[in-house]
């Protein structure tokens, strides 16, 4: 039988200091990448894009400003300051600028920008006007796509705005031989080009693309050899001293030349996380199965006595803390959508090997402890478990999640490496994944998953049937029919999926646009010369040079949809309580309920269109009250009454998350129309869609974009979690809610799923409290369930964070895929996240 | 009986994701009718056997509903996987399980058909016979132990004490899994002495490894309100923590396991 080393380590003073430095100010947008790569750009105009790419990122990594921070180990910094931001002007920058004077002061993701800042960003911008990598996306899209994004049928701004990301890269391959290992790969496919080959001219330009990158990092890794030996020549304390030294050494031989210990590698490791994060803007750049490569260098350490399990221990600490000195700044409303400043760099312990053993070692544990030291949010840390799984390792998971921190996040290796068979991945692979930023597999360093591809809220094709297509006046989906001539629930349930399945189409056309774009404006020769099989096929991974490819955009708002069209089916069509007219007019009217004004103002714009595009003459009189109407609610008391009445028999009717069979086998159906259909569409690197579920924290500022649903939802509040019930209709307990959302296909959605649960503390309590939480995962995972993750906080404690922010500054909780600090997310979020069902056992 | 599936008993709730009524996962089955009337009951609406209504958040909601085993057992096997990967299981509860010897052990007996693990949380005040006819279809047992001083308890909870003391003895000997538990209720119960006595009792019982106390709480104040019925312990403040540590090293000194909470 397999042992661990589970004894608890301490945290040092070192780890301590470092976190503390991170968050002593507001982070900062810095403007000296943008600088650089408009200087290289402007010099490059008649390279290939690629060569253009390779060139200013050398240029980037030759000129930036370099720093080590009091006390590092590891060392790699993209800004001067910490827990700061560079900005990335070929993707998009027109956000930036408009928001220059707001984003300190926004609620969610607030940043600092100097006026010396501001002002070099300004001069930096007009060279972009019509360059950027969303200009050019938008050209591509058809219309229709266009007008379907502008009324927020679906959001695919994640990578209309930003690099890609969502990638784990060969970080082993890298420690093992070096990126003079990766460029002599490299010349090895150049020296095997043929002037006369089909493919000759792109796959030499991206070669020698590669060559540069690599080179680029080498040298950068040499800068900071240079700066930590400065250092140590003027440093007069000799314990920090030698440190530096020791840094200048590791920083002289790596990443270049192979990694010699496990220190070395931990610096390798750190060197490509962040110059990902230099190379492009794409988030979710995954750590991969750090235990798992890290392990054989650990081991070799502790076998020949070069290495203390301690000095291990805050190696890997130091790396936590470093994940969380990355930023990025996003446009005000995506920074909703993502709240808490993440970077969604996830990383994964635990699971099987290639070979279906188990995969648990004590790097696994070290990196439990890391976590419960630093309690930061990143990196997303995810544990992957199966039926060999150890129980130690689970209880350790356990007590991580009994700190409240949200983490880890819990896989289920029975339903995934199914799920990514399906997919098309060899057996080998498919054991082999790792998770990608909020809850995506992948099979690292050989797939370009496109996860998070864009939100595709489900309830809004539900309010196209109800309008026959119409949105804010226009014609924005299909024309299903007036719905109050619908003669039966299937031909209702037919309209639906017609609205949605014209959706999904029309959000295929979003992604692929913004596909091709990227292969064309910005690809990336760095991160693709790490992941197979680019280097063979000569091509970067934006132009299709993966291994594995697939485009991933997640739906949400199952449970809403469920018990909507629940509603519809049963008190309309088989019990006959409720007539469709007075449903339609009850969604219309928000159930007679007042609306915010700006929310007023949409509906009657709403309203006045459909009356307008109906032939009819409306005047100011009427608008403005109408307009009144919708703000102060239904005034009339029999017809708020009816309201009242409509909502009661809707709230008395069974609900998703309460284990009741025919409902969840509803709900199963329900999530089809979106999983199935999307999984007929290809994207332009030959690969194959495949359907998340899940919203990241989008419920919230997507629940605001849709009006009132027949499940009882009121106007513009949130969107029910992951494929979790809705908010505080779940009365059955946490066996009962988690039985339903097993009910669903997980398998199917192969780009995630996710499902937050919530706890109290006190179920947790003592080694019995641990090992039924370990049991209670078990049991779901036993039903197919795919991922779990919890938040363990008490309802009181978020209250009093709300009031007293200041008291509460590194208070982490789970919010999506994600753990964030609870004090930086807007106030709607943190409402949202404390009307949660609170599950405590029975306290 | 015939068809024991077909038995039929009384009851007023079914609580899922028990983890503090017997070991692992459980879902717990609370059965109406009660001997005793403690005065701290957290769930006055458990002690009449009649079917009764009480107010809740506002609203009336009637307190009991007859069913028979068929019935329950499709809710019980929702949470099987749960049961099988704790060593969880059914835990029968009240009101007092005892009272209802026509449904009850048929009850047990079905979750044992199924695999089930079983257990019971009772006052132990039934007729030896009456509890000889659960004790087969049983895996483990929650027995209170409220007081050494048979008038005491009796004021407390208007039965005196001896019947329930023999039975745990009775029950003990019969070789089925035993704990006992202890309500710790300030002015009845919460001295030295007195926990150290049902400690040093439970610690004769032949097989008894365990003892739970169960600090007093008053989650329940408000179900007296909603019955219209007056709640005699109204003002009694709760046992600082410090202090439930103290009675727990006291009872700690019989030489059981001893652990705050269940």
């Amino acid at each position: 039988m397999k042992t661990f080393n589970t004894t608890d380590i301490p945290m040092t003073d070192r780890i301590r200091h470092l976190i503390d430095e991170l968050f002593a100010k507001m982070p900062e947008i810095e403007s000296d990448r943008a600088v650089l790569l408009t200087e290289s750009y402007k010099q490059t105009e008649n390279l290939p894009t690629v060569k253009r790419r390779a060139l200013a990122f050398e240029h980037i990594l030759n000129n930036i400003p370099i720093t080590i921070r009091d006390g590092e180990l590891i060392v790699g910094s993209a800004t001067k300051a910490p827990r700061s931001c560079q900005v990335f002007p070929e993707y998009s920058y027109e956000w930036l600028e408009s928001e220059f004077d707001t984003v300190e002061f926004r609620e969610a993701d607030p940043f600092h920008i100097s006026e010396e800042n501001k002002n070099i960003l300004k001069k930096v911008y007009p060279y972009w006007k019509g360059k950027t990598n969303s200009d050019l996306a938008l050209s591509y899209m058809a219309p229709e796509t266009i007008t379907a994004i502008e009324h927020n049928m679906f959001t695919p701004g994640n990578y209309f705005y930003n690099g890609i990301g969502h990638v784990t890269v060969d970080y082993p391959k890298v420690m093992k031989i070096g990126f003079t290992g990766i460029i002599k790969e490299a010349q090895d496919e150049l020296d095997r080009c043929n002037v006369y080959d089909a493919d000759y001219s792109k796959k030499h330009e991206f070669l020698e693309s590669v060559i540069i990158s690599c080179n680029a990092a080498i040298n950068y890794a040499r800068r900071y050899a240079n700066l930590a030996y400065e250092m140590s020549q003027k440093c007069s304390d000799p314990v920090r001293k030698r440190e530096l030294l020791v840094i200048a050494n590791n920083c002289a031989n790596v990443p270049e030349n192979p990694a010699r210990n496990f220190y070395e590698a931990c610096q390798t490791f750190w060197f490509i996380q962040m110059l990902l994060q230099v190379e492009s803007s794409g988030h979710s750049i995954s750590a991969g199965r750090f235990d798992q490569y890290m392990y054989p260098y650990y081991k070799a350490g502790l076998e020949d006595g070069t290495l203390t399990r301690e000095f291990a221990q805050e190696l890997v600490d130091c790396i936590w803390v470093k994940f969380n000195d990355l930023n990025k700044v996003r446009d005000a409303a995506s920074a909703k959508g993502f709240a808490g400043y993440s970077l969604f760099q996830n990383l994964t312990a635990g699971g099987q090997t290639v070979d279906g053993v188990d995969a648990t070692n004590d790097m696994s544990f070290i990196c439990i402890q890391a976590s419960m030291h630093t309690q930061l949010p990143a990196p997303s840390f995810s544990v992957r478990i199966w039926n060999g799984t150890p129980n130690e390792f689970m209880i350790k998971c356990a007590e991580l999640t009994r700190t409240g921190m949200g983490l880890p996040a819990y896989y289920n290796d029975e339903v995934i490496i199914p799920a990514l068979l399906s997919r098309g991945l060899t057996l080998e692979d498919a054991r082999d994944y790792g998770i990608i930023g909020c809850v995506e597999p992948q099979t690292p360093a050989k797939t370009d998953g496109w996860h998070d591809a864009a939100f595709f809220n489900m309830c809004r094709p539900l309010e196209l049937v109800f309008s026959n297509g119409m949105d804010k006046g226009v014609q924005v989906g299909l024309k299903t029919g007036n719905v109050e001539e619908m003669k039966t629930f299937d031909e209702f349930y037919d309209a639906y999926k017609a609205q949605s399945k014209y959706m999904v189409r029309l959000m295929v056309n979003a992604d692929n646009s913004i596909d091709v774009a990227h292969s064309e404006r910005v690809p990336l020769p760095f991160q693709s010369c790490m992941v197979e099989d680019c280097i063979k096929r000569g091509k970067t991974m934006q132009e299709g040079g993966a291994h594995y490819n697939f485009t991933g955009p997640q739906g949400f708002g199952i449970a809403n949809m469920t018990d909507a069209l629940w509603a519809v089916k049963t008190l309309v069509f088989e019990e006959k309580k409720i007539s469709m007219a007075e449903l339609k007019d009850a969604l219309i009217h928000n159930y007679g309920e007042g609306l915010t004004p700006e929310a007023a103002q949409n509906a009657t714009q709403e309203v006045v269109g459909n009356l307008i595009a109906a032939g009819k003459n409306v005047s100011e009189k009427q608008i403005a009250d109408i307009c009144k109407m919708f703000l102060e609610g239904e005034q009339n008391p029999a017809k708020k009454r009816r309201y009242d009445e409509i909502l009661d028999m809707i709230n008395a009717l069974p609900k998703y998350g309460n284990d009741i069979e025919e409902i969840d086998a509803f709900a199963r159906d329900v999530a089809y129309t979106y999983t199935k259909e999307l999984q007929k569409y290809e994207n332009p690197r030959g690969g194959q869609y495949q359907a998340g579920l899940y919203p990241v924290s989008a419920n919230v500022p997507l629940g605001a974009q849709t009006g009132a649903t027949p499940d009882g939802r009121l106007a513009y509040t949130p969107i029910a979690d992951g494929v979790g019930p809705r908010q505080g209709v779940d009365t059955k307990g946490p066996t009962a809610a988690a039985n339903s959302v097993s009910k669903l296909d997980h398998a199917i959605a192969s780009n995630g799923t996710l499902y937050n649960q919530k706890f109290h503390p006190s179920a947790l309590s003592g080694r019995e409290g641990l090992q039924n939480f370990a049991s209670y995962i078990r049991a779901f995972f036993d039903q197919k369930g795919m991922h779990m993750q919890f938040n363990v906080v008490s309802k009181e404690t978020l209250l009093d964070a709300q009031k007293h922010p200041e008291k509460y500054k590194s208070l982490v909780v789970r919010v999506a895929g994600y753990s964030a600090l609870f004090t930086t997310l807007s106030r709607s979020l943190q409402d949202d996240i404390i009307s949660r069902t609170e599950q405590a056992f029975n306290a | 009986m015939e068809n024991y599936m077909k038995a039929r008993g009384r009851i007023f709730d079914i609580q899922k994701y028990s983890i503090h009524d017997g070991p692992g996962i459980r879902t717990i089955v609370f059965l109406k009718g009660c001997a005793l009337r403690c005065r701290w009951c957290c769930n006055p609406e458990s002690q009449e056997f009649d079917i009764q209504t009480m107010m809740f958040e506002g609203k009336e909601k009637i307190m009991g509903r007859d069913v028979t085993v068929e019935d329950l057992m499709p809710i019980i096997l929702q949470d099987v996987f749960y049961y099988n990967r704790s060593g969880g299981g059914v835990t029968l509860s009240g009101g007092e399980a005892i009272l209802q010897p026509n449904f009850a052990p048929y009850l047990l007996r079905a979750c044992h058909d199924y695999g089930i693990n079983t257990a019971i949380e009772t006052t132990g005040f039934a007729s030896w016979d009456i509890i000889q006819k659960y004790l087969p279809h049983l895996d483990y047992v929650l027995m209170d132990i409220k007081h050494m001083n048979s008038a005491k308890h009796k004021e407390f909870t208007t039965q005196p004490n001896e019947l329930i003391l023999e039975n745990a003895r009775k029950i003990a000997e019969s070789g089925v899994n035993l704990t006992i538990r202890v309500p710790v209720i300030p002015t009845f119960n919460a001295t030295h002495e007195e926990i150290y006595d049902i400690a040093m009792f439970a610690a004769s019982l032949p097989g008894v490894e365990r003892l739970h106390l169960l600090p007093y709480h008053r989650l329940g104040q408000g179900k007296y309100e909603g019955l219209d019925r007056p709640y005699f312990l109204d003002g009694i403040e709760l046992i600082p923590n410090d202090y439930m540590k103290q009675l727990l090293e006291t009872a700690k000194k019989s030489g059981l396991k001893c652990q705050i909470g269940g």
